[in-house]
């Protein structure tokens, strides 16, 4: 069994009267990833603080690459690779002279800082935008730069704390490559994201954070069997052709369909994806059935959360519990 | 426990720790400070022309108001008297930079970049006020240049002026460290600059620097003459060779200037680098 790379054991943190981690228990082996997936405010990022020694936890222990958290943080600091959720770079200093800093802050020597910040920015594809300032950098180039830095001393545990959140599909996707190479390399990963799809591509484990606790832990298809397969939804012009619609769309499914008269929307369950879905299009069309809206839905993160904790996630709820751990947060003195 | 350390080959240099490593590291932050000055010059520039404003508006508006006891009526005896003022409130002004910048640090989560490396705890900091130092000594410079333009001289030796230089510079980086705790202390770079600058006022005219402090109500005299500010200014004045010639202070912070404003400058450097590292070690941006 491979050595444990990461371990926390009943992690807890207030913020005044917001308990934001209320005994959080993690371990990942090492050469893993480990996607920690919730909404805002579940204690993702608090635990990514935490194991990065950028926050004291009121109780509970960490490890990580073997180094205890608490009682020797500045040799962990010299063992770990973080990257926020905004790209922490100084956006008036170059591509080349962030990661230089960077690397002399690890202690490195000022030329091997620069042999390493010029191989990085080869690597990320930056290596023409190296004496640009940072502010003249795309948000997609920001956030590699970002990543970059992390990855001066080629650390072997590393902290990506949603690290794709406001990208677009593209500069998600090259990151995501980039991830994946790490990981081959042997990089151990604890990855927070919001992103199921994210987490589903590269995590081989996922535990969902909610309220500052682990709710459910597992692999993608573990969690997915848990909430349901994909969907087709129809939405048709006219209430009088709800009923043609359920008959045609009836050998389709894979269990109960439901019809909301209400809004004249059909849901059925169905496998077999897009191919699928062309085949229902045909038939709605076939018998003349006028759509006003038609689409294939895969599990979301609302989903998980709706089938593990009964509550959906994205919610106004969620988002005053997470302002209030924030204000909370930014009021706190010395601890 | 070589096992977790990976596959991939193992870059991470040994730290040093200790002084050594303090140094190294404030280097290397105060480096990064002071390219950011060279490409965000609007902000030396307007450091440099506030003061150069004051002066102006001092001298040529409020100047001829404003006599100076026992140098009767001499229209260039203000001038004299001011720059002492001028120079010293200058300094102390670096506060506000210091405080916009590592609040800016904070919000945009580069005290979170820095704070998960290895490397000195104190050294954000320090690096933030060696470079503001920087900024200072450029900013007297031009202001030095100017007051010589409008008629301001030193009567002293070479020595007894770069002494004075320094008095003023110990002040002004006595005042980052102040600044530092208010930019680690507070949620935005805006409020920083304005929690930097509101107190610099009354604490400013509570002394010497643009009024004899025997113009003042008894009270007031008190507060002045123990302001660490108005020491410096004394002092400034006594090595300048800028003092009123018939204006004797008699008061125990003014007959001491220079021990003063030294003895208060290390005080504060010592308290408030002490507050602002136990601040930032525990800092959630």
């Amino acid at each position: 069994m491979a050595a444990v790379a990461i371990s926390a054991e009943g992690l807890v943190k207030s913020f005044g009267d917001v308990r934001a981690l209320d005994g959080v228990d993690l371990d990942v082996p090492e050469g893993t990833v480990l996607g920690l997936l919730g909404p805002n405010g579940a204690g993702k990022t608090t635990t990514v603080r935490v194991l990065t020694t950028l926050l004291k936890p009121d109780a509970g222990r960490a490890v990580v690459a073997g180094v205890d958290v608490l009682k020797n943080p500045n040799q962990v600091r010299s063992l770990i690779g973080l990257s926020g959720q905004y790209a922490a770079v100084d956006e008036y200093l170059t591509g080349r002279e962030n990661l230089q800093m960077v690397g002399e802050l690890y202690q490195m020597s000022a030329r091997d800082a620069k042999a390493r910040a010029l191989e990085l920015l080869e690597w990320f594809n930056l290596s023409e935008a190296a004496n640009r300032t940072a502010k003249t950098y795309s948000g997609g180039m920001r956030r590699r730069l970002d990543l970059a830095a992390a990855l001066v001393v080629r650390p072997p545990v590393m902290f990506l704390d949603e690290p794709t959140t406001g990208l677009d599909p593209r500069n998600r996707m090259a990151l995501w490559e980039v991830i994946e190479t790490l990981v081959e390399q042997g990089t151990t990963l604890l990855l927070t994201t919001q992103y199921l799809e994210e987490a589903d591509r590269l995590a081989h484990d996922i535990a969902v954070v909610d309220h500052g606790r682990v709710i459910a832990r597992g692999t993608a298809d573990q969690l997915k069997a848990q909430i349901g397969g994909e969907r087709i939804e129809v939405v048709v012009q006219l209430p009088t052709d709800l009923e043609p619609a359920l008959a045609a769309l009836t050998p389709y499914a894979k269990g109960e369909p439901t019809v909301e008269p209400h809004t004249r929307r059909i849901t059925v369950p169905i496998s077999g994806g897009a191919r699928v879905l062309a085949d229902v299009i045909r038939e709605l069309d076939g018998r003349g059935i006028v759509l006003h809206d038609i689409g294939l839905r895969r599990p979301t993160l609302d989903d998980v959360f709706l089938s593990l904790t009964g509550h959906a996630t994205l919610g106004d709820d969620d988002e005053n519990a997470d302002q209030s751990a924030d204000a909370a947060r930014a009021g706190r003195k010395d601890s | 426990m070589s096992a977790t350390t990976g596959a991939i080959g193992s870059a991470i240099p040994q730290q040093r720790g200790g002084v050594l490593q303090t140094l190294r590291d404030s280097r290397v932050v105060a480096k990064r400070n002071l390219r950011r000055m060279t490409r965000i010059p609007e902000i030396v520039v307007f450091g440099m022309l506030q003061p150069v404003m004051f002066v102006l508006l001092f001298t040529y508006v409020m100047g001829g108001a404003i006599a100076v006891p026992g140098t009767s009526n001499d229209p260039n005896a203000y001038k004299q008297y001011l720059m002492a003022g001028i120079f010293a409130q200058t300094v102390t002004f670096a506060t506000a930079g210091a405080s916009a910048g590592i609040a800016e640090d904070m919000t945009k989560g580069l005290v979170d970049r820095f704070r998960s490396l290895p490397m000195a705890r104190s050294a954000v900091l320090v690096g933030r006020t060696m470079a503001d130092l920087v900024q200072t000594a450029l900013t007297l410079v031009v202001l030095a240049l100017v007051a010589f333009l409008i008629g301001w001289r030193v009567h002293k030796g070479l020595l007894d002026a770069l002494g004075g230089f320094l008095l003023l510079l110990l002040l002004g980086y006595a005042f980052s460290w102040i600044g530092a705790l208010i930019g680690l202390s507070v949620r935005s770079p805006e409020a920083a600059t304005s929690a930097g600058l509101v107190w610099l006022f009354p604490l400013t005219f509570l002394s010497n620097a643009f009024v004899p402090v025997s113009t003042m109500p008894g009270w007031l005299q008190a507060i002045a003459y123990w302001n660490p500010f108005s020491a410096t200014v004394q002092g400034v004045r006594q090595l300048f060779g800028n003092l009123p010639p018939g204006q004797h202070e008699t008061h125990w912070t003014m007959e001491h200037a220079v021990g003063v404003s030294v003895g208060w400058s290390l005080l504060i450097i010592v308290l408030f680098s002490w507050l602002s590292v136990r601040k930032y070690r525990s800092a959630v941006g």
